[in-house]
């Protein structure tokens, strides 16, 4: 494992903390208001506070754990969905990888910000869970054309030649053969998910379409963006959340990283 | 040939798809926002107006799903989108002719100009593996995590507040009548600066990582030794034998990722006020105006199928293998 990889895990392994601690070490109740209104970042307010006098480090700690938990369940949730319609796919080969290929390509072209936008705010509640789902389910896709080539390049080899000609059921060659092959790509695909659902849930926390009620960093930015936090020069209200969500990317991505170069020994440092 | 006519095929399943979804979201998720809506607009609504939201709405419960589908394709044939309830009495399809053009300026070009950027770079990181150019990944890495919102509200606090050099919002300055003057195509191009360039940047990253994964595997290849080996110029080499064939799957990433991009730039339409398709959403989602949103998202999904045909076109004078077959 290289630096990057070991970089990746910490800063992961740390917003998984503060998911887990954020609500009892915040200093603050978020929603509390003071008479410290709009004031910058100082020895009592870490991160400044709002213009009703909101602590923002509260905020920004208690809102970590709704980040985390939607990345966590749409990782799981899509990630199943892409092993199931992607290994599946390019398994059985034939009319089943055609129609199976064309449904992930009809998911993957159809630009999912508008239609989650619409489905969101259609709903009548929009709890977190409900909201992990529905990105679930736009989230797939990717991963499951990916699988699919791979599985298509495994399913010929020789290993899963032979545990055919023993007679295996086919369900138990994809399971016990296949699938162990493939772990790497399913990591991967795991990982990019997870981004790609934190960074949906956030932005549509941020125009505003789920409910407000939950603290994530969305939030903390669609209050600022309402308040015109812009324009009164309050930087410290809109600066901490950004680099939270441009950390936790970061981290995910040099993950990604170290898993792609255990896959692909090509792309790995060259020693000069 | 039959290349692009597979393709073509694929893409209207995709359209048809699309529409479906639209037609049967309404009718299937719970709660009645377009109903509550109507009641509220009351008197203001004439009947034909009336009568093209029920059909869009599905608010008829006399009619099967079977004759609502039909007459749901029958008005979008017509152009008819409703009427939207921000801009009331505006019909939908006014609203979107008038902004359209004004996403596929700003969200067409910023999108051309990053990806060939971004190829281009990671061609010469892929080239030069090893260089310093390496270390242009993990500052591309962070500023593709980045989301596009937020960078744009950090450009508009730099650029527009702390030193007022640009303009944080609007599409070209108001007092200014849309014509075809120096003054006015000056003011678009200084309101598009902040926003295009933050598309750019925050976009780039992917389409140098991309490029550059495939040149470091394509560089390895037997073709590109013997190259080397004739002594070709190592600008041919790079270019000619190697960027060539890792290009393709690029091209082909571009088409599938457009659908994400173009998300992330109707993001930063609405963080800048742009008079694009972004921020007509965006006031829609406020006003909970359903025809509205659902005509941005067809008109979104119509132009993305359709810069996806030219990306396949694209492909197909790159890669002669598509060509030949049938």
């Amino acid at each position: 494992m290289n630096f990057k990889t070991k970089l990746g895990l910490g800063i992961l392994a740390f917003f998984t903390l503060i998911a887990v601690v954020g609500e009892w070490i915040a200093p603050y109740d978020p929603s509390a208001m003071s008479d410290d209104l709009l004031s910058p970042p100082s020895g009592s307010h870490w991160f400044g506070t709002t213009m009703t006098g909101q602590d923002i480090f509260s905020q920004v700690l208690v809102g970590t754990r709704g980040v985390m938990v939607v990345g966590l369940v749409c990782g799981v949730l899509a990630t199943f969905l892409s092993i199931l319609v992607g290994v599946t796919a390019g398994f059985l080969g034939g009319a089943a990888d055609e129609a199976l290929s064309m449904l992930s390509n009809v998911f993957l072209v159809i630009p999912a910000l508008p239609l989650i936008i619409i489905v969101a705010s259609m709903l009548p509640s929009a709890d977190t869970v409900l909201i992990a789902a529905v990105i679930s389910l736009t989230a797939w896709a990717w991963g499951a054309r990916i699988l699919r080539a791979q599985t298509m390049s495994l399913r010929r080899r020789d290993f899963v030649e032979a545990a055919r000609a023993s007679g295996e059921r086919t369900w138990r060659i994809i399971v016990f053969e296949v699938l162990p092959n493939l772990l790497a790509v399913i990591g991967s695909g795991f990982v990019g998910t997870v981004i790609f659902a934190v960074m949906l849930q956030i932005t549509l926390s941020f125009v505003g379409v789920i409910s407000l009620s939950t603290w994530n960093w969305g939030t903390i930015l669609f209050w600022a963006q309402s308040n015109q936090a812009l324009g009164l020069g309050a930087w410290w209200w809109f600066v901490p959340a950004g680099l939270c969500i441009a950390l936790l990317g970061t981290a995910l991505a040099l993950i990604n990283f170290g898993i792609d170069e255990y896959a692909n020994p090509r792309l790995r440092k060259v020693r000069a | 040939m039959t290349f692009l006519l597979r393709r073509a095929l694929f893409y209207l399943v995709t359209l048809w798809a699309a529409i479906t979804v639209n037609f049967l979201l309404p009718r299937l998720l719970p709660g009645d926002p377009v109903q509550a809506m109507i009641t509220k607009l009351g008197g203001r609504l004439n009947s034909d107006a009336m009568a093209s939201l029920y059909v869009l709405f599905g608010l008829d419960e006399n009619k099967s799903i079977w004759e609502q589908y039909l007459e749901y394709w029958g008005s979008l044939f017509r152009g008819d989108l409703g009427l939207s309830f921000t801009f009331f009495p505006t019909p939908v399809a006014d609203v979107l002719a008038q902004s359209m053009p004004w996403t596929l300026g700003l969200v067409g070009v910023t999108t051309i100009i990053a990806f060939l950027l971004g190829t281009l770079l990671g061609v010469y990181a892929g080239w030069k593996r090893g260089s310093w150019m390496d270390n242009l990944i993990p500052v591309t890495t962070f500023l593709s995590s980045i989301p596009y919102f937020w960078l744009g509200l950090i450009a508009i606090s730099l650029f527009s507040v702390t030193w007022p050099l640009l303009p944080a919002a609007g599409g070209y300055a108001p007092g200014l009548v849309p014509e075809f003057s120096g003054e006015f195509i000056g003011s678009v191009l200084e309101h598009a600066i902040l926003p295009g360039v933050t598309i750019i940047v925050s976009s780039v990253a992917g389409w140098i990582l991309g490029m550059r994964n495939m040149m470091v595997t394509v560089t390895a290849e037997d073709y590109v030794l013997v190259a080397r080996a004739k002594g070709l110029t190592q600008k041919r080499i790079m270019f000619a034998y190697a960027a060539r064939n890792a290009v393709l799957p690029s091209i082909s990433g571009f088409a599938l990722s457009l659908g994400f991009i173009v998300g992330g730039a109707l993001l930063v339409e609405m963080v800048f006020s742009y008079p694009g398709l972004g921020y007509v959403l965006f006031q829609g989602i406020g006003g909970k105006d359903y025809p509205l949103m659902q005509g941005v998202f067809l008109v979104i999904t119509l132009a993305v199928l359709v810069a996806n045909l030219l990306a396949d076109i694209g492909y197909l004078l790159l890669d002669p293998r598509t060509r030949k077959e049938g």
